[in-house]
């Protein structure tokens, strides 16, 4: 049908279709993935490598504790982070009570907070050697072992923490969704007797599904990548077991081979997902918008959902950031001085360039996938958007050796026509550290954007072409401003996800150059917290100004808002 | 071409350059972390004027990094903070033998390779500390001792993750053999207070506390905690240290040290650098700032290393050995259950 309609066309506007057409974009988009996919293919194709004895060993002795461990932990995260980021997306966009415009913002901040910094401040606080115990001691006349007192380094421990810092992913993609269901959708069913929980449960949860998981999935994903926090633990996880295999037994292809594995199951539960859901389709079905009304609470409801918000706040973010500035104070004149202002100037545009790197490709693939995906093409993309759930070191190794192979190839070309040494052309470059964010971090642009693009129902695009639009302008006018809650997210995801990246940026970065997460992990790791405290307060404040931002475009972002 | 970009074309053609030119200049990939290592280093420029760049991370990624750069690598020198890290380098035919008369004189025999590949810089011991309180100094004696079940749920000790345990069991593999040294490992992870969890320091504040009896910990990590913060100091205050091994083959030591990358673009600066770190001047900050032994012999220790006892009986193993038993040491761990 659509062919008769181009054939019949000035090749002018025919041009008209050209964003639309699968050729161009659909090229373009399989491209962009292969190269991003370069070094998880890379970690991939060591799975083809024979296998050595250390696979026997691993099998008899610790591999069912990695897999049970990361199983538990997976799903841990799963219940706490999604149970908080979800109650507290449906609170601040259904309802009001004292506290919720501040909280629409402030819930988000836990995000700037790196996993193993939140870890090494809430061991400080409660270990069986910290204040607070000490205090139960102190004050009780108690020994250790006559009170009890929840273990902090243990797998609840981990599960509590990376809940705390991960939960706004789900809070972040949750409440976008639920602000942009049409309340008529709730009203209708309403008028068919559901009383509120049942709304929520039948028919505002399944219609945000889409977004939450995403957003879960990105918490789990990081998740499973985590190294600082279970390895502070002393916990055996999957991500452990890699780094194990590499720097204990010195077997880095069976290191690899594991890493290899772990994608592979992240990639089968992906697409167990989407196979879940099938054709269900999730575009709005209807026009109508209105303000939400937000429902005012009675006080003691309203109360109940204030702490409901105001708990994972304290947690994920209050209480470590006071723990952290107090001990800042002590140490802020020794550490703050030229060079780390250059600290904050290199994470700031390091973050600021990987954010901005990383949604251009995103882009590409969001539109060559639109509505020309071709199962190949679908499943590059799916693949591309692996790097997130491997540890980032792994990544950084993906990324070194072809690069490695690229340079000393160009090189031995090079002596050998032109007798020219060009040594290192990337290898050793901020290049190759900002590509490696951009394999990292590619899926949270990715996803955000293709969230946005699903917003934009096709017949969008339909009624703007018979109405004589270009592609420019479609783009323009009609998918710009619908897009401009979502692009924002994921550059300002990614800039957050960067400005606290530390194993990729510790292997990959060039002579004498720092970034804040590194300067914090380097102190903290040799447990001098309270010189630490500094960068880590610094990463928070760099964050800050642009999660609010954020959380600002969101609000307005609803159809149907007042701008 | 845009003219307000033209200018900066030399500027781009320098900074790509400069890694690779034959400036006054070293370049170090450290297992050391920046805060351990930059001052030395400042010192050194300020003296010899020759500038070195630096990149910090995990000794077994900047071994693949290494590997993956080959031979453009622009790395000089690389620095580790154990003797396993150099031998895994040198098997890995990453660094080159470096026959230099200063370094052969001040760093004893068991701390570089035979080979020439690696020279230690600094020395660390790892002792048992116990509860001034609960035990009797005369209740230690050796390594071996800690696998006998009087020590039940009475031990803290950190995760087998840790190079430094990887290093003490290697060399118990290397003095009594593979099965001993595994049912050693089994004793220990029977005798545990608690699971094996947080770092050295952590485990003097458990001993303090009363979770454990007795510790195995790196010495200069109680030469931190004694000379710097109020809270750690009053931990460690309340642990004495022990030296094991003493009537035989003596204590267990790890070491820091470093090689010369092969090919290396400025090896007589490299060489420089090594001959600065094992000078007086180098070896007296390592003693004094981070609690650590010098390798060379007549550099006073710090005053607080000093009062545990210095020098003590050192085990004279070849440190390279470490290296050569790690995976064995690391099998064990898994096989005995030790996290």
């Amino acid at each position: 049908m659509q062919q008769s309609i181009t054939d019949n066309l000035t090749p002018s506007a025919r041009l008209r279709f050209a964003f639309n057409l699968p050729s161009g974009w659909t090229l373009a988009a399989a491209f962009v993935a292969l190269i991003i996919a370069t070094p998880i293919l890379t970690i991939l194709g060591f799975l083809f490598y024979p296998s050595s004895d250390t696979w026997q060993h691993l099998a008899d002795t610790v591999l069912a504790d990695y897999v049970i461990n990361s199983l538990l932990l997976m799903l841990g995260v799963a219940v706490g982070a999604g149970s908080i980021g979800i109650c507290t997306a449906w609170l601040t966009s259904m309802y009001s009570f004292p506290g919720r415009q501040i909280f629409v913002w402030s819930l988000l901040l836990p995000l700037a907070m790196p996993a193993y910094i939140i870890a090494f401040t809430y061991t400080g606080i409660f270990e069986v050697a910290g204040p607070v115990q000490e205090w139960i001691r102190e004050s009780f006349n108690l020994r250790y072992g006559e009170y009890w007192f929840p273990e902090i380094r243990s797998l609840g421990g981990a599960i509590c923490m990376l809940s705390l810092v991960l939960y706004p992913y789900v809070y972040l993609l949750a409440r976008a969704a639920f602000l942009d269901q049409s309340i008529c959708a709730l009203e209708a069913s309403r008028t068919l007797g559901c009383g509120p929980w049942r709304s929520f449960f039948f028919v505002a949860l399944p219609l945000a599904r889409p977004a939450i998981v995403t957003g879960l999935s990105l918490a789990l994903m990081e998740t499973l990548a985590d190294y600082g926090t279970v390895q502070y633990f002393g916990i055996s996880t999957f991500t452990t077991g890699i780094f194990r295999t590499w720097f204990g037994l010195d077997d880095s292809v069976a290191a690899a081979q594991l890493s290899g594995l772990l994608m592979t199951f992240v990639f089968v539960l992906i697409l167990l997902e989407r196979w879940s859901r099938r054709q269900a389709r999730f575009h709005h079905a209807t026009n109508r918008y209105r303000t939400i009304p937000n429902i005012k609470l009675p006080s003691l409801m309203g109360w109940i959902a204030t702490t409901a918000c105001l708990l994972p706040l304290f947690f994920g973010f209050l209480l470590p950031v006071g723990q952290l500035t107090q001990w800042a104070i002590a140490t802020f004149g020794e550490m703050v001085n030229d060079s780390f202002y250059e600290l904050m100037m290199n994470s700031f545009l390091l973050a600021g360039a990987a954010a901005l790197l990383t949604l251009i490709p995103a882009l590409i693939l969001g539109y060559g996938n639109r509505n020309h995906a071709t199962p190949i093409s679908r499943f590059l993309v799916r693949l591309s958007g692996m790097g997130y759930a491997i540890p980032g070191t792994v990544i950084a190794i993906g990324v070194l050796i072809p690069f490695g192979i690229l340079d000393n190839g160009i090189d031995a070309w090079m002596i050998k026509y032109f007798d020219i040494n060009t040594g290192l052309i990337f290898s050793g470059t901020i290049f190759i550290l900002l590509f490696a964010y951009m394999v990292r971090f590619f899926t949270v642009s990715l996803n955000t954007v293709e969230s946005g693009l699903g917003k934009i129902r096709p017949s969008m695009d339909e009624a703007a072409k018979t109405m004589g639009y270009s592609g420019i302008k479609i783009l323009r006018h009609i998918h710009l401003p619908i897009m401009k809650g979502s692009l924002l997210t994921a550059l300002v995801v990614v800039f957050v996800d960067v400005l606290k990246e530390l194993p990729t940026t510790l292997v990959l970065r060039p002579f004498n150059f720092n970034t804040l997460a590194v300067r914090a992990f380097e102190l903290a790791s040799d447990e001098r917290l309270a010189d630490s405290s500094t960068a880590a307060i610094a990463i928070v404040l760099v964050s800050i100004i642009p999660v609010v931002l954020l959380s600002r475009t969101i609000a307005h972002s609803r159809p149907g808002q007042p701008q | 071409m845009n003219h307000r970009i033209r200018p900066l074309i030399p500027l781009l053609v320098l900074t790509l350059l400069s890694a690779s030119t034959l400036a006054a200049e070293v370049n170090l990939y450290s297992a050391r972390k920046e805060a351990l290592i930059k001052p030395l280093l400042d010192k050194f420029t300020a003296q010899s004027g020759i500038k070195v760049n630096l990149v910090t991370g995990k000794a077994k990624t900047l071994l693949k990094r290494l590997q993956s750069e080959g031979r453009n690598t622009p790395a000089d020198i690389l620095l580790t903070t154990d003797a396993g890290n150099l031998h895994a380098a040198t098997t890995a035919n990453l660094l080159q033998p470096v026959d230099n008369t200063t370094l052969k004189t001040i760093v004893p025999h068991n701390l570089r390779d035979p080979e020439d590949h690696w020279y230690a810089l600094s020395i660390r011991s790892r002792v048992i500390v116990y509860s001034k309180e609960r035990i009797k100094a005369s209740e230690l004696s050796t390594y071996e001792d800690l696998a006998d079940p009087k020590w039940k749920g009475r031990i803290c000790i950190r995760s087998s993750n840790n190079i430094y345990n990887q290093s003490l069991l290697a060399s118990m593999i290397s003095h009594n053999g593979i099965k001993p040294a595994e049912n050693w490992a089994k004793g220990v992870v029977a005798n545990m207070a608690q699971s094996p969890q947080g770092n050295d320091r952590a485990q003097v504040k458990a001993v303090a506390v009363g979770v454990c009896d007795i510790a195995i910990i790196n010495t200069y990590y109680m030469g931190v905690m004694l000379h710097k913060d109020a809270d750690q100091k009053k931990a460690a205050s309340q642990v004495a240290l022990f030296f094991p091994n003493q009537d035989g083959r003596g204590a267990h030591i790890n070491i820091s040290g470093a090689g010369i990358i092969k090919g290396a673009k400025h090896r007589e600066n490299a060489i420089k650098l090594l001959e600065f770190l094992v000078s007086d001047e180098a070896q007296q900050w390592y003693a004094q700032a981070n609690h650590e032994y010098p390798v060379k012999a007549g550099i006073p220790v710090s005053k607080i290393v000093n009062a545990w006892g210095y020098p003590f009986k050192q085990d004279s193993l070849n440190v390279g050995e470490l290296g050569k038993y790690n995976t064995d040491a690391v099998k064990i761990f898994d096989r005995a259950g030790w996290r």
